[in-house]
């Protein structure tokens, strides 16, 4: 059972994550913490025009937390904001359903492995916490505020 | 001990026998309380004290032979110095806002780093009401209070000492008599969470020196929704009540009330009745273990624990090194393993432990970690089950090694 959990692909993240290292500029940033557990992320984004050219994820937390970042990471340079706002809405709704997975074209990656996290709902936060700062950054970019801190903790 | 009278210690979980290691969240009930709070339930069930029929006086009976019972497990001499509630958060929230109007702005109530939020968190509400300030007793290094620091802390505007008798985390026993006498030569009175302590090692009130002391049922293999504030008669005397309905009151007017005798006086509303019928039972249970054979088999395991832990490279154990100065839990944290991640791969194993900051942020702070794993011990804990605990932290560190 814990295989479906901690998959080799999931370990690999967490062991050396992706774009863990900090920008030395960037267009957009947010942090997001889950308060019961502890998980605390940082996200950076740099923007070429449209497209994220750049990105750094700094997770402390559980593997499921580090390994989502990672993941994130890996997927969302070369994106639009709609792009990645399409592709993060669409991995929350699969994690809060019992069926159903990422369509091929939003190009998952690891993502589609991540999905198997939602046979345990109580790490399903963990797992989201980094996607949901995402959109808190894209927003904050897009609307040219300062973000604010959030959670996937009701 | 006593191992097959826990029914729920025969289950298996997720394919494997179950490892509890947990009690220190909450103990597991041996038959004999399941069976007497179900008893209460189909033979007697009615409310207490109002009542003139025959079922709402046994109900009565039952519950106020439950503050006897307590009084007597505690060393208490007077059964009215045992005020029951709903658990040791209610009573700690009872002893705080209790004293409000006694606390002057200005005055100082000193906690510990070491307390579970359950006693920091009403004081600090109740301290900003009444413009009070509240201190810190900082812990050392190998995790016990800094005595030196809390002697210098004391002072003639300390109002309250509010401390743990074992901490949590660390499993710490803080030397409560001592400091209270040593409080009390300031004025201070002392309120002492003892819910680590109480059923786990021999805790006489008295003995104690505090003048207020809170634990709950659930630890001490008793029922949920049901604890205890237990009080020198003069300082219950000194507390208002903080909630407010029937049975606490003596007269009420269209315009005013007067409240009952103590402990009536705080405990507004209708009790757990079925659980005040049932926690003797659990007394009896560890009356005939006896306290000492319980502290004596806790520290053994500890011994185990501590030594079986100690042979897994890198990680670090939390807490006073010898079995025999903490209470009955070892807290660690795994480098290579995050505490959720570690207490779900040991779940897989059928071992349940706690993972997280066990409602002890400001200690995890000194710590410098954000979680911590917790395993937790009671009479029926086997040396077995701490090797199944470390043969499967192994596998965990196996799965995330690199």
């Amino acid at each position: 059972m814990m295989d479906e959990l901690y998959r080799e692909v999931i370990l690999d993240h967490h062991r050396s994550p992706r774009g863990s290292a900090p920008l030395a500029c960037c267009d957009a940033e947010a942090s997001g913490k889950n308060p019961s557990c502890g998980d605390d992320v940082t996200l950076q984004l740099k923007y070429d025009a449209e497209r994220i050219v750049g990105v750094s994820v700094a997770t402390q937390g559980c593997a499921i937390a580090t390994a989502s970042g990672s993941i994130l990471a890996e997927l969302v340079v070369g994106r639009t904001s709609d792009q990645v706002r399409v592709l993060a809405e669409a991995f929350r709704a699969v994690m809060h359903s019992d069926a159903g997975e990422l369509a091929d074209e939003l190009d998952p990656g690891d993502l589609e492995v991540l999905t198997g996290v939602r046979k345990f709902p109580v790490r399903v936060k963990c797992a989201l916490l980094p996607w949901i700062t995402l959109l808190e950054a894209v927003a904050s970019a897009e609307q040219g505020r300062a973000p604010s801190e959030t959670t996937t903790e009701a | 001990m006593f191992r097959e009278r826990f029914p729920v210690l025969k289950r298996r979980v997720n394919g494997r026998p179950l490892v509890y290691l947990d009690s220190s969240a909450t103990a597991q009930k041996p038959e004999a309380v399941i069976a007497a709070e179900a008893r209460f339930l189909r033979e007697h069930n009615a409310n207490v004290h109002r009542g003139m029929h025959t079922l709402a006086s046994e109900a009565t009976d039952l519950y106020e032979a439950c503050r006897k019972r307590t009084a007597r497990f505690l060393g208490v001499p007077h059964e009215s110095q045992v005020v029951i509630t709903r658990g040791t958060t209610a009573s700690l929230n009872l002893a705080a806002f209790g004293l409000a109007a006694r606390i002057a702005p200005g005055d100082e109530i000193l906690v510990t780093e070491m307390e579970h939020h359950a006693n920091l968190v009403p004081w600090f509400q109740m301290a900003r009401r009444a413009g009070a300030v509240v201190r810190a007793v900082p812990i050392t290094d190998d995790g016990q209070l800094d005595l030196d620091a809390y002697r210098s802390l004391l002072n003639a505007r300390t109002r309250v000492v509010a401390l743990t008798h074992v901490s949590n985390v660390l499993g710490t026993i803080n030397p409560v008599a001592e400091m209270a006498a040593a409080a009390h030569r300031h004025g201070a009175l002392v309120v002492v969470d003892a819910a680590q302590s109480v059923g786990h090692l021999p805790v006489d009130f008295q003995a104690l020196g505090c003048d207020l002391l809170a634990f709950s049922a659930h630890k001490v293999y008793g029922p949920m929704g049901l604890g205890f504030l237990v009080g020198r008669p003069e300082v219950l005397e000194m507390l208002d009540p903080v909630e407010f309905g029937g049975e606490m009151i003596e007269t009420v007017t269209l315009e005013d009330a007067t409240w009952a005798e103590i402990p009536a006086r705080f405990e507004a509303g209708t009790p757990n009745v079925a659980g005040a019928a049932a926690f003797p039972v659990a007394l009896d249970l560890v009356d005939e273990a006896s306290i000492e054979r319980v502290r004596t088999h806790e520290i053994s395991i500890n011994a185990t624990a501590l030594d079986r832990l100690a042979s897994l490279d890198g990680l670090v154990v939390y807490g006073p090194d010898d079995p025999a100065q903490r209470g009955g839990l070892v807290s660690f944290h795994d480098p290579l393993v995050h505490p959720h991640d570690m207490a779900q791969i040991l779940d897989a194993a059928g071992v349940a432990v706690r993972a997280g900051h066990h409602c002890a942020q400001p200690l995890h702070r000194r710590l410098g970690v954000v979680a911590t794993t917790r395993a937790s011990f009671g009479l029926y804990t086997t040396h077995d089950e701490i090797d199944a605990l470390v043969a499967a932290i192994g596998d965990a560190r196996r799965m995330f090694g690199t």
